[in-house]
């Protein structure tokens, strides 16, 4: 794997910190997202995996510290161009967050009728080769995501992510709720979509699975920073007690991990 | 022999004898989409019969530039498509993920004409009016049945949110409905005054406030305050419960989501309005008293005087035997709503209009059959 290791450096933190009110979550946190990778991000509970997520995209204000995307930092950003950096990056929510008055093809619409003016005709089409590329089923395109189990829900808001043709994918825990046949049919497309569209993924999981099939790269969170962010073996030979648990626990025999691999 | 038929920034067509070769050339991303997707029509028009697409000058590509490509491709008159030529090694992953074309499917719910609309629009709403009475009839029966049961069994009555449900129905609403039963009664005698003042019969405003706020407005005000105070909350309360599946969890549980979460409701409102509507008796009248005293000179020794000689102890009665069965219809309608929200947040929105629409609607309707009866048994 290590062939696309690159240095092109897409997102940048540096000395990161956020709290919420007294608690702090991550302190002088440094991380690097290189493009063309997918990079992992695990935790345990309460690290603040999804938080990191969230202050990289920008719902969360961090306290103090450096946000770059592409070169460019979150906070010397004006209105405008924070709102036209969103149009680069996608995200899909731990449960689809997907538009419940909408049905589904319209949700893959949304953003395009936000930022473009197509004609219908075509922003249907987009819509439905993104559904195809999710591998969403077609004849449920029409159908409210109520109506929808929670892996078609995946799918659905995966194509969504994927409206705006972005470069930097962000997923959080996109498996999580799925059956083990689910998520690594998600966990396969997830792959091989990012490959062939060379996309630059921020995946936030506890699914050793996904961690093994999909990632290039996995940083670990805790003591409120990254403890090791390098590709598998390295974070497994890594020495810390937390690590040391997560990857050579049962469950991680069981997803095929190997000692001392 | 070659001549370019259409040549801008996108897309050169080139004719030669009896083939067009169509050179693709630019950004193909989904920031030229649209300028792209309007050369469409003039590419098919230009490009003929069995055109060939050179896929070699193009700069950047993404799936939205490859949806557009296989649109090109499709709309050409061409057996099977238009062949791509000459496709970049860097390209083609991407124009093999969206090669296939899907097939046509709908994006949006499915429609009728218009003309049909309203008889469609009709015909639900008449027959979803009588199967939601049916409903709520059931759904009382089966509230009354839990009910009586309580009442033999009163261990299972819940004192703890009932007391917590009185605080809120009740005690946090006196404010506005002392407000709004004040106000009430000051203008009736405002305007009761000036018109009665025609005939000299100014003092008869006191007759018709003790009348007309003690046995209907004061208690119709309250009870209409209350369906869309607490009425609605009763919905919006239970719907987002049911939403995130907390009355499943409750059932599994082998809770009785009537017993936790309608009884106590409907106990609590069932004392509040009663004395919810005392207090606006009482209010009420002492605006009236005050507006009497201000525009009519009246004292409010005088006034109290003469009010009890006037209004009997019965038109209070007839006030206030209503407020139980108003506070049933109202706690019924905003907890079977409640539990009836299903799917998503719209629902509950669309749930919780209706339950203050119906409970006010159902309000008025028992207040004016009631109305009659008083009328015929002579009260």
């Amino acid at each position: 794997m290590a062939d696309h290791l690159t240095d092109d450096i897409v997102v940048k933190v540096r000395g990161l910190k956020t709290a919420f009110g007294p608690h702090v979550v991550h302190d002088g946190l440094d991380m690097d997202l290189r493009r063309g990778e997918i990079q992992g991000i695990v935790g345990g509970s309460g690290t603040g995996k999804s938080v990191l997520l969230k202050a990289i995209i920008g719902l969360i204000k961090p306290v103090s510290g450096r946000i770059e995307i592409g070169g460019k930092s979150r906070s010397d950003m004006t209105d405008e161009e924070d709102r036209l950096s969103r149009r680069d990056w996608g995200v899909l929510f731990q449960d689809g967050a997907l538009f419940s008055s909408l049905t589904v093809a319209q949700n893959v619409q949304v953003p395009l009728r936000e930022h473009f003016h197509m004609p219908q005709d075509l922003m249907d089409d987009l819509a439905i080769s993104k559904l195809t590329m999710a591998g969403f089923p077609l004849d449920a395109a029409a159908k409210f995501p109520s109506d929808l189990s929670g892996g078609m829900r995946k799918r659905a808001s995966l194509a969504r992510a994927l409206a705006l043709d972005p470069q930097l994918l962000f997923l959080d825990e996109p498996t999580a709720g799925l059956d083990p046949i689910g998520a690594a049919a998600f966990d396969g497309l997830v792959h091989e979509l990012c490959k062939s569209l060379g996309l630059t993924v921020f995946l936030v999981t506890h699914d050793l699975d996904t961690l093994v099939r999909v990632c290039d790269r996995i940083a670990v969170l805790g003591d409120q920073k990254i403890l090791i962010n390098a590709p598998l073996e390295e974070v497994m030979a890594f020495d810390h007690p937390w690590v040391q648990e997560y990857f050579h626990g049962p469950r991680a025999r069981a997803a095929g991990i190997k000692e001392n691999g | 022999m070659s001549d370019f038929l259409l040549d801008n920034a996108f897309v050169k067509v080139e004719r030669c004898e009896n083939s067009a070769t169509v050179h693709l050339a630019g950004d193909w991303i989904i920031d030229n989409a649209v300028a792209i997707d309007s050369l469409m029509a003039s590419v098919k028009l230009a490009a003929g019969d069995n055109p060939m697409f050179d896929c070699s000058a193009i700069g950047a590509l993404d799936t939205t530039g490859a949806v557009l490509i296989r649109r090109f491709s499709d709309g050409c008159e061409h057996s099977d498509g238009a062949p791509l030529v000459n496709i970049q090694a860097r390209h083609t992953k991407l124009l093999e993920v969206i090669s296939c074309s899907p097939p046509p499917v709908s994006t949006e719910p499915d429609q009728i004409a218009w003309y049909l609309l309203p008889l469609l629009q009709a015909g639900t709403a008449t027959v979803g009016a009588f199967r939601s009475g049916g409903r709520l009839l059931g759904f009382l029966g089966l509230v009354l049945m839990r009910l009586m049961g309580a009442l033999f069994d009163l261990g299972r009555v819940r004192l703890v949110p009932v007391v917590h449900q009185m605080e809120v129905i009740g005690l946090q609403s006196m404010g506005i409905v002392g407000l709004i039963s004040f106000l009430i009664g000051a203008v009736m005698v405002n305007q009761g005054a000036i018109q009665l003042a025609k005939f000299g019969a100014d003092i008869f405003v006191i007759d018709m406030l003790g009348i007309g706020h003690l046995r209907e407005l004061g208690i119709l005000l309250t009870a209409i305050i209350i369906a869309g105070r607490s009425g609605s909350a009763f919905t919006a309360q239970i719907g987002s419960m049911v939403l995130h599946e907390e009355v499943d969890a409750m059932k599994t549980l082998g809770m009785d989501p009537i017993d936790v979460l309608v009884l106590p409701r409907l106990m609590a409102i069932t004392i509040c309005l009663p004395l919810l509507a005392f207090y606006a008796d009482v209010v009420g009248v002492a605006g009236g008293a005050l507006m009497a005293w201000i525009q009519l000179d009246i004292t409010p020794a005088n006034f109290l005087i003469y009010f009890r000689e006037v209004i009997t102890i019965d038109h209070y009665w007839v006030g206030i035997i209503k407020a139980p069965f108003f506070a049933a219809v109202i706690a019924t309608t905003g907890c079977y709503n409640g539990l009836r929200v299903q799917g998503s947040a719209d629902d509950l929105g669309a749930r919780t209009t209706r339950s203050v629409v119906q409970s006010i609607f159902l309000v008025i309707v028992l207040d004016a059959l009631f109305a009659i009866f008083f009328t015929s048994v002579g009260l």
